[in-house]
């Protein structure tokens, strides 16, 4: 059993949906697999969803009426059980909304090593060598796992999607585990809050990071934006902190924006910021810290105090 | 009702974070509480707030400097604090979920907050591994949580405003994104009444999980893009950006 060189992606979706890191990781996961010897094999649990959507060797539909819905005891079962059953070299899950609640849970159950932030994968001398995107984007770690099975979560974006789509016929099976008298129960999905300007139809957003400070100064950018004919978004720091609406979030747990300009105040650049805004047709970063990784991603950037700069623009608009 | 939060002491990425070896120069970073801890704390605090019950906050100790941390806490709302004298700078999440999950097993918890990720999380997050290694189930990603009885009801954030109702049996584990409120503000004076009053109580880590990564190389990304860099003063940089916007139509 613990020959298998066979590699698991564990299928992202939502409301029926399959989200675009799902294929990116079938497409890298048969390149690998072919290197070890092994199959891809796409992992879809839950239902109200055609599989037949994967470039993989093969792919696994789990379906049952208590997997419907995602449920991170339920499905974490099913996914224990499958991989104790198969014993495959590499787990694949997204490092997503779902994928973080069962990855690190699984390497903790099966005693496995895990590697969190994937960016790359390779194959160096017969080993498996991951890049992970650590410290909010500002470090890059090349780690390899010791044993005979191990777990990645894969950042969004990271490799190409067309790779993984293609066509694969699913074998349904049923729940390879007992789903009876689970603790955690799904009670209902929760929708979008309207009633606010819907940033992802807007050309130009000025968005604001927590350099902006504090709640008082979020004026300054709304002044700014309204001089430029622009909406105020911003980072997720800024919204925990209660200065602006979730509707004003981008990011991977906010909204996804690709306006014509995107300007930035006080935004590092978090891997997960990116993935919400790096397809912006203009983007210009202001921010105090040269080493910002928004600097990387940015076609414009200046180092310096995003008050001074705002000011000034006033001035100039 | 037994409330743990289990927080993350983490190298702050404010500043540059400089390499020795093949890993971070432990030495040369100031250590900050994780982000999402703060959102965890006041979760953990509302929540006792509205049915009852003592809250503990629960750390590993990286580089003995987590009293500050603790302090804060406590100022916040939490009734004790305990840390795990680990002193080990480089302790991984697997070693350290196993050294929170052995000292929360004698709390009779009821709920246990932690923060979603934290930007260190090389090899997971500690929530979910704390929930395996007690056997209790995890929730992630979550904005709400209220509990009524034996059971919390919380709401976990996918992307894009969608999100879900979970019912769950307790105990369980909570991984906070963001908490129901803003962090309160805790002023400092009640920080060093804190700091004066209460005892921080230590605890040996017990257990000897590692994460099974070994570590090739920690390096800043290499990048395949630059922002072309406005220089100048403030003022500068805002002229030019202001023409930039204006030659390609934007104003």
């Amino acid at each position: 059993m613990s020959n298998n060189n066979d590699i698991f992606v564990i299928i992202d979706h939502m409301d029926g949906k399959f989200s675009d890191v799902s294929f990116e990781m079938v497409g890298k996961a048969k390149e690998l697999a072919s290197t070890f010897g092994g199959q891809a094999v796409a992992v879809v649990v839950g239902g109200g969803v055609s599989a037949n959507v994967f470039a993989s060797d093969s792919t696994i539909h789990v379906d049952d009426a208590a997997l419907s819905q995602f449920n991170p005891e339920a499905y974490g079962k099913v996914i224990e059980a499958l991989v104790k059953d198969k014993s495959p070299r590499l787990i694949m899950f997204g490092w997503t909304a779902t994928g973080m609640d069962l990855a690190a849970w699984l390497s903790a159950r099966l005693g496995k090593p895990c590697a969190a932030y994937v960016k790359g994968m390779s194959v160096e001398g017969g080993a498996l060598v991951m890049t992970c995107q650590v410290y909010g984007g500002k470090m890059s770690a090349d780690v390899a796992p010791e044993g005979d099975m191990a777990i990645a979560a894969v950042l969004a974006g990271s490799f190409p999607a067309e790779a993984g789509q293609g066509s694969t016929a699913a074998t349904q099976i049923a729940s390879p585990v007992s789903l009876d008298g689970l603790k955690t129960k799904f009670v209902e999905a929760i929708k979008p809050a309207g009633g606010d300007v819907d940033i992802t139809a807007q050309t130009k957003l000025v968005s604001i990071g927590r350099g902006i400070g504090s709640k008082d100064n979020v004026e300054l950018a709304e002044e700014l934006a309204q001089k430029l004919g622009a909406t105020v978004s911003s980072s997720r720091p800024v919204v925990d902190a209660g200065w602006l609406p979730r509707t004003r979030q981008v990011g991977k747990s906010g909204l996804k924006v690709k306006p014509k300009l995107y300007l930035m105040l006080g935004i590092s650049g978090a891997p997960e910021h990116l993935e919400g805004m790096k397809s912006a047709e203009l983007i210009i970063a202001i921010n105090t810290d040269k080493t910002a990784p928004i600097f990387n991603v940015a076609h414009y950037g200046a180092t310096a105090d995003l008050f001074e700069v705002a000011e000034a623009m006033l001035e100039l608009l | 009702m037994n409330i743990v939060v289990a927080i993350k002491h983490i190298p702050s990425i404010a500043d540059d974070l400089p390499v020795k070896g093949n890993n971070v120069d432990f030495d040369s970073v100031d250590f900050v509480l994780n982000e999402f801890d703060e959102q965890s704390i006041e979760q953990a605090v509302l929540v006792k707030e509205a049915v009852g019950g003592t809250v503990i906050v629960i750390g590993v100790d990286m580089i003995g400097e987590l009293d500050g941390v603790l302090h804060l806490a406590l100022a916040k709302g939490a009734d004790k604090a305990v840390k795990i004298t680990g002193d080990d700078p480089a302790a991984d999440s697997h070693m350290q979920a196993n050294w929170l999950a052995e000292a929360i097993k004698g709390m009779s918890a009821d709920i246990i907050f932690a923060g979603v990720q934290a930007s260190n999380d090389l090899d997971g997050q500690i929530g979910p591994m704390i929930a395996a290694y007690l056997d209790m189930p995890y929730i992630g990603g979550v904005s709400s949580v209220e509990v009524a009885g034996n059971t919390a009801t919380v709401n976990k954030e996918f992307a894009s405003g969608f999100g879900a109702k979970y019912e769950v049996s307790l105990p369980m584990v909570v991984g906070v994104q963001t908490a129901s409120k803003p962090p309160r503000y805790a002023p400092i004076s009640k920080v060093r009444q804190v700091a004066q009053t209460m005892t921080i109580d230590k605890v040996a880590p017990t257990g000897d999980t590692s994460s099974g990564l070994s570590m090739k190389l920690m390096a800043p990304p290499v990048v395949t893009g630059h922002a072309e860099m406005i220089g100048g003063s403030s003022k500068e940089v805002a002229a030019k950006i202001v023409e930039l916007l204006k030659s390609k139509g934007l104003v």
